[in-house]
């Protein structure tokens, strides 16, 4: 299991990570992130795309 | 970023032979973009803007503060402006751009923003009641200025274009960009240029083409970039803008032969994107080092692995998405694709209203090829997905 946090202080919901992992990232209608904090292994790719694409760098792998 | 990008591409790939990278910038590679902002406009450090390290990175050799003078291809060798030459089995070029600066004498007040040392050498002039002057109207100039005004400093743009951002914009938001930064206080002088900037140790003013002097005591040069080619000189590379770089990033010799043991990342990098057309371009975009970056790392580490598969990897499309953003003041622009393929004509507003929040189309040829949100997030991702399936 791979543990995500994202720095909400840091965020401004540009939603590039929704295109890397859409299983754990998503912007609801109020153009806000949601994201869920867990994901299998077999996501650890997709996941650390979205780290990398994050244009504030918000997102890191809790290791 | 893009030697980063490269590096941790390579070893994901599988290849865990040695990396080393070399670095003219003392600091571990960092993010840029808050460099016009939030280190600006609060005490960020190094450490706040770093990229994170990954553990499969632990045995890349840094070796940082040092600068690349001459590359020999056939050779195989590099040569470094600490004295050292050093063998290579295959090289990543992402020497990326320097800022351009104005020509004139170099005197205290005068500052460009490319690096952290820049960002942080101007930090402390950007106090409450300062007069800026910031010569250029894209993107960094026009965010340095709003960063400046909400410092508390008089801000005045100087720049030969008709409106701010107008190049990567258009018309139609330039124009509603220049009334909202307007509205904040800046004041914009356009289609002027700068004819001298005054001052015995440090700025005093700064005189313009048509005759108008400005008090000043910052002037902020953000009149666009260089590419960092010159260590390239001597070698059989297409630099004429950039370095030209296949789909796979491979560097593209003058002969049209494209180099299996040299690639190219970042906004150095001239190369063709199927999304759009066979053209090959260098695009300024965050998003561009870590795509080019992990696409030469793949293909690389196929290249030096010899197991049959570098055909397979090389061929496989590289389509990445433009992607840039911009905050100034409140105001949040967001855009996918290539905007400046577009003519005036051809800009139009999907959703929204542009004075308060728009979604905004680009065509070319009856095709969308870009979209930009101002606010609007969410409302721009179907657009974004018309843009990667061609359009239509």
């Amino acid at each position: 299991m791979i543990k995500i946090e994202v720095d909400m202080n840091q965020c401004q919901h540009y939603g590039q990570c929704v295109f890397e992992a859409p299983d754990n990232f998503t912007l609801n209608d109020d153009d806000k992130l949601e994201y869920v904090a867990e994901a299998p292994d077999s996501e650890r790719d997709n996941i650390e795309a979205a780290v990398d694409v994050c244009p504030m760098q918000a997102i890191r792998i809790v290791e | 970023m893009g030697g980063l990008r490269a590096a941790e591409s390579l070893r994901r790939s599988g290849y865990t032979g040695a990396i080393r990278v070399v670095g003219e910038e003392l600091h571990a590679p960092y993010n840029r973009p808050p460099l016009s902002k939030e280190v600006l406009a609060s005490d960020v450090t190094h450490e706040a803007v770093a990229f994170p390290s990954r553990a499969e990175m632990g045995d890349v050799e840094w070796m940082l503060g040092v600068r690349a003078t001459a590359v020999d291809l056939d050779a195989h060798t590099l040569t470094t402006d600490d004295g050292s030459v050093q063998e290579w089995r295959a090289l990543v070029i992402a020497t990326g751009l320097r800022a351009r600066r104005l020509d004139f004498a170099p005197i205290a007040g005068r500052h460009v923003v490319r690096s952290l040392d820049d960002a942080m050498a101007l930090r402390a002039e950007l106090t409450e009641g300062a007069r800026v002057v910031v010569v250029g109207s894209g993107f960094l100039g026009c965010e340095l200025s709003a960063t400046a005004r909400k410092l508390g400093c008089e801000v005045t743009i100087v720049t030969p274009s008709v409106e701010p951002m107008i190049r990567p914009l258009g018309d139609l938001v330039a124009k509603e960009m220049r009334r909202r930064l307007t509205d904040e206080g800046v004041e914009i002088f356009s289609g002027v240029t700068v004819a001298a900037i005054n001052g015995e140790a440090s700025v005093d003013s700064v005189e313009l083409s048509d005759g108008r002097v400005l008090e000043a005591d910052v002037v902020i040069e953000s009149v666009g970039s260089h590419c960092n080619i010159e260590w390239l000189e001597g070698t059989n590379l297409d630099v004429s803008d950039g370095v030209l770089a296949d789909n796979a990033m491979r560097a593209v010799t003058t002969d049209g032969v494209a180099l299996d043991d040299v690639y190219v990342v970042g906004d150095i990098a001239r190369f063709p994107n199927p999304m759009f057309d066979d053209v090959a371009r260098r695009i300024e975009h965050w998003n561009i080092p870590t795509d080019t970056g992990k696409r030469a790392g793949a293909v690389l580490a196929a290249h030096l692995a010899d197991d049959g598969s570098f055909a397979d990897v090389v061929a496989k499309p590289f389509a990445p998405m433009p992607s840039f953003w911009s905050n100034q003041f409140e105001i949040k622009l967001q855009a996918y694709g290539l905007l400046g393929l577009v003519s005036d004509d051809d800009i139009r507003v999907l959703e929204g209203d542009l004075s308060d929040q728009a979604a905004v189309g680009y065509y070319r040829d009856g095709r969308l090829v870009g979209v930009l949100g101002i606010g609007m997030k969410a409302a721009l991702l179907p657009y974004r997905k018309q843009i990667a399936e061609g359009g239509i």
